[in-house]
């Protein structure tokens, strides 16, 4: 059964028919077509999926698609400021080589994306906590943290 | 000699489309019509199929066609050895054995298709054992075979072993095992594959062999009884590869099949399920390894003999021993070698390529071995390796010709940052150091008839350069590599270079992406195809600039005279001078670069390779005793890559390589029961996350390999071709025991020390 959700993506309000038992992820990808977001796994182990609900990082394809009703929500599409191509931490991410396949890229962002908003001057320590749910399979994770660490530089 | 862009830490050229999302990978292409299809799987390891009943999932609506082994032509197989039919119509081998194919248009409906397909079955006993395979008594488990070992003498003597042996002062002997290990690329497997009107194919793929690719779909069109046909491999932005893409699969030729019985582009694309249980990992392995060597610690003889679990059809993993001939005759200087490796078919799953494709399991039976040996005869594990490291200008006893070596220094380096002398030894605090070294093929490998790449090169009116190359990314970094090579050979910016490197309709042929043969063969050829370009360009230079050609210099895309740098033009200006005028020209070249390496002969001896990569890793490791858990304090890996033409992606390609060795070591194993894989998934399957990141130190040692482009040669796989044996060495160290057997648990640890406390 279809219902009707508003929501705020990426700056700007959604409303949407949805069907109650599909995913955030399947709502992303397959209907507003943002292919951004990545699917490693399909329960929650990966973190490809990564996305961002009212600050906290959040695995998509096992959120209800249902419970963004009223929330705010950023993908990887959307966390450049206005004008800006890209954000600090994906200049990092390019700049210090974090980058390999980049399957992994933008929930690795997205995570780290929420540790900013929670705290402006992460040590390594948090780094490790904020990316520990997202598998990388490439860089062996150095430039990656490399790269978070730079961005924190750069703020 | 002096570079502008060689050798300068240059971001990737893709990664600003990946960290915003718009990189399109294979589960991203949608073409319009587009069908999805899935694939209905065994549900025993072993078993005859009486009857499949497709009726019910046909009149599902939303499904489109459905495809059993009676829609391929009857003798149709694929594979090395074209044992493997993509789908299986009267017997099962494995339990990753597709038996039927549905397509629909959504996933869910064919999904749910496929549970109205009914299949009637014969149980049969399987095989798990390659050991009970080999047995007389065995079943046959592919008949026309006749066997279950693989026609595949393996099988390098050079001197001869039994009289070294004799002779030989100390002699060790050990039994090795290791496991199946699985690529787990993040993302998973898959093609989108569509017909035209001409019936000409277009595959969007993630291959790693786009140009070997393309011949065998051509071959299946044929079978199909579409000749003359065209196939067009479009690569997409691949999530991985670390050789899992280097053979088509039974999906990929599904795929073909149903979009050419439904004229629609059909997509298949694996569950992260199917991605562990329905790709092909590295092969386990048992090895048997003797070793020995005089009173000064000079190695005498190598004799190494090996059964790798083939699984139920044959893909490029039974070819590994041809790569593992490479280390067992040739890491460290050892005159006497004999070396033997049995390929067995048994009902698990099927195994292929990954990064150091053999080389790891031979590397750990070898160098775990050469630290008995060291004990054996009471010399110091550092001393015996230096003392038989290999040199530059040595002819192995496989006929690899050395040419530049930097084992040596890579091997002190180590030391010197482990604090070997101090730290080796002691097991204080149970703490223990290890090292291991490597030798893998670092100019190219030849395995196939040719070990070339194509590029074709042009330049534009506004003095950018587009390069066409046969070479793949897949992730490494290829293309960045490529314009780098070209920028610095053109003297223009390397963001003027531009790389195309994914549709077989435009870009040249190359083998593929594997042997960590891409900067140096697909390099070369870049070198090659700009040094043809730069030659013309001088020419048409010095007549604009009226100064003789070795005059003229481009240094950021100007173009003047060194003896008068007053006079000098814009590139831009001066290929739209000889465009816009009459008899104009447009500026492009071209080059297919085949290195000088040889086919191994009929007694597996040549020189496989143009150049040789190597390297030594050393760790410091503490073991708690209690719980058998193993820490790894300190990770030194030193590699000779001849020149690191980008050392962040180089240091890139180490960093990743030792994680996933150190997972090979230490935690990823399949788990097979019975032919059903029982941890295929993230949470049971341990890849390493960046909570096991050890502080990894790198060293990079440059020797100036001159038949390398700017003198690089390769560094794809060898970041984790020494790691186990390396850590094993260590935690033997720490608290003396040895552990054989792959990947090295806390319960492994845990039993061995309570067996040496027994004795």
């Amino acid at each position: 059964m279809k219902r009707e959700i508003k929501f705020k993506l990426n700056g700007e309000e959604v409303t949407a028919e949805v069907e109650s038992h599909w995913t955030l992820l399947y709502f992303l990808r397959e209907v507003l077509k943002l292919k951004g977001t990545k699917e490693g796994c399909g329960y929650g182990e990966c973190g490809a999926c990564t996305v961002v609900i009212d600050k906290m990082a959040v695995n998509s394809c096992l959120f209800p698609v249902m419970e963004v009703n009223g929330k705010d929500v950023l993908t990887i599409e959307g966390i450049s400021g206005p004008g800006e191509a890209l954000h600090p931490l994906q200049k990092a991410f390019i700049e210090e080589g974090a980058v390999q396949c980049g399957f992994c890229t933008p929930g690795m962002i997205m995570s780290a994306y929420a540790l900013f908003e929670e705290k402006k001057n992460p040590d390594d320590e948090d780094i490790k906590e904020a990316i520990e749910g997202n598998l990388c399979r490439c860089t062996g994770y150095v430039k990656i943290i490399d790269a978070i660490n730079a961005a924190k530089r750069g703020k | 000699m002096s570079f502008n862009i060689i050798g300068k830490k240059i971001p990737k050229k893709d990664a600003p489309f990946k960290v915003t999302g718009q990189a399109l990978y294979i589960d991203d292409v949608e073409l319009p019509g587009m069908l999805y299809g899935k694939i209905l799987y065994s549900k025993y390891p072993h078993a005859r199929i009486l009857h499949i009943d497709t009726s019910k999932a046909e009149k599902l609506p939303g499904v489109k066609a459905v495809i059993t082994a009676k829609d391929f032509p009857p003798h149709f197989r694929i594979g090395f050895m074209k044992d493997n039919p993509p789908l299986k119509g009267t017997k099962v081998l494995s339990t990753r054995d597709e038996i039927a194919a549905v397509c629909a248009i959504s996933p869910e409906i064919a999904e749910e298709a496929l549970d109205l397909i009914s299949v009637e079955y014969e149980v049969l006993q399987g095989i798990f054992d390659p050991l009970v395979a080999m047995r007389e008594d065995a079943p046959i488990l592919h008949e026309e075979v006749g066997s279950n070992i693989l026609k595949l003498p393996w099988r390098l003597v050079c001197g001869d072993v039994e009289k070294a042996k004799k002779e030989s002062a100390y002699v060790v002997e050990d039994t090795f095992t290791t496991q199946w290990v699985t690529h787990c690329c993040l993302a998973t497997s898959g093609c989108v594959a569509y017909f035209d009107v001409n019936n000409n194919l277009t595959m969007y793929s993630n291959t790693q062999i786009p140009s070997l690719a393309q011949n065998e779909f051509l071959e299946a069109l044929t079978a199909l009884g579409l000749r003359n046909r065209r196939v067009r491999i479009i690569q997409v932005t691949i999530g991985g590869g670390f050789g899992s893409k280097l053979d088509t699969y039974p999906y990929e030729y599904i795929a073909i099949l149903l979009a050419l019985k439904t004229r629609k582009p059909v997509k298949i694309v694996f569950s992260r399920d199917e991605e562990f249980f329905a790709t092909s990992p590295r092969q386990c392995t048992i090895t048997k390894i003797s070793q020995g060597c005089d009173r000064d610690g000079r190695l005498t003889f190598r004799e190494v003999e090996m059964i790798l679990d083939n699984g139920a059809y044959t893909s490029w993993g039974a070819t590994t021993p041809s790569v593992m001939m490479m280390p067992i005759s040739s890491l460290y200087r050892v005159p006497n070698v004999k070396y033997t490796a049995t390929c067995v078919y048994t009902n698990n799953t099927y195994c292929q390529a990954m990064r150091g494709y053999g080389n790891p399991q031979a590397t750990f039976a070898i160098e775990s071995s050469l630290d008995h040996l060291a004990e054996e005869s009471g010399i110091d594990p550092y001393d015996l390796r230096i003392i038989n490291a290999n040199e530059p200008g040595e002819i192995t006893p496989q006929g690899f010709r050395v040419t530049t070596c930097g084992l040596k220094e890579c091997i002190e380096e180590v030391a010197k940052r482990l604090n070997w002398k101090e730290k080796r030894g002691r097991g204080l605090k149970k703490r223990g150091v290890g090292i291991a070294s490597l030798i893998h093929v670092g100019g190219g490998a030849r395995v196939y008839k040719s070990d070339g790449c194509g590029t074709i090169i042009k330049m534009d009116d506004f003095g950018k350069v587009d390069v066409f190359t046969g070479a793949s990314d897949i992730g490494q970094g290829a293309d960045t590599v490529i314009a780098q090579i070209v920028a610095e050979e053109l003297g223009v910016p390397v963001e003027d270079v531009n790389v195309i490197h994914n549709d077989t309709d435009i870009c040249p042929w190359d083998v593929g992406v594997h042997a960590s043969r891409t900067t140096f063969v697909a390099g070369n050829s870049a070198l090659f195809a700009a040094k043809k370009i730069k030659k013309k360009l001088l020419e048409i230079l010095s007549k604009l600039l009226e100064v003789p050609p070795e005059d003229v210099a481009i240094k950021n895309g100007i173009a003047f005279s060194k003896s008068d740098p007053q006079k000098s033009i814009p590139l831009a200006r001066a290929l739209r001078r000889i465009h816009f005028t009459t008899g104009g020209s447009m500026l492009m070249a071209e080059h297919f670069y085949d290195p000088q390496n040889e086919n191994l002969n009929k007694e597996f001896r040549g020189n496989l390779s143009a150049a040789y990569a190597y390297g030594t890793h050393g760790v410091e490791v503490e073991v708690d005793t209690e719980t058998g858990k193993v820490k790894i304090l300190k990770y030194v890996a030193a590699h000779d890559v001849g020149r690191a033409i980008n050392p962040l992606l180089l240091e890139g390609q180490i960093y990743g390589g030792v994680l996933q060795g150190i997972g090979y070591a230490l935690s990823e194993k399949m788990i097979y029961d019975n032919g059903y894989l029982k941890n295929g998934n993230f949470l049971d399957y341990k890849i390493l996350t960046v909570r096991d990141v050890p502080p990894v130190e790198i060293v990079i040692i440059e020797t100036n390999e001159e038949a390398g482009p700017f003198g690089a040669k390769g560094i794809g796989e060898p970041g984790l071709v020494p790691t186990a044996p390396a850590i094993a060495n260590a935690i033997y160290d720490a608290v003396g025991v040895r552990i054989r057997d792959l990947p090295i648990t806390p319960e492994k640890v845990l039993k061995a020390l309570k067996e040496k406390n027994k004795g």
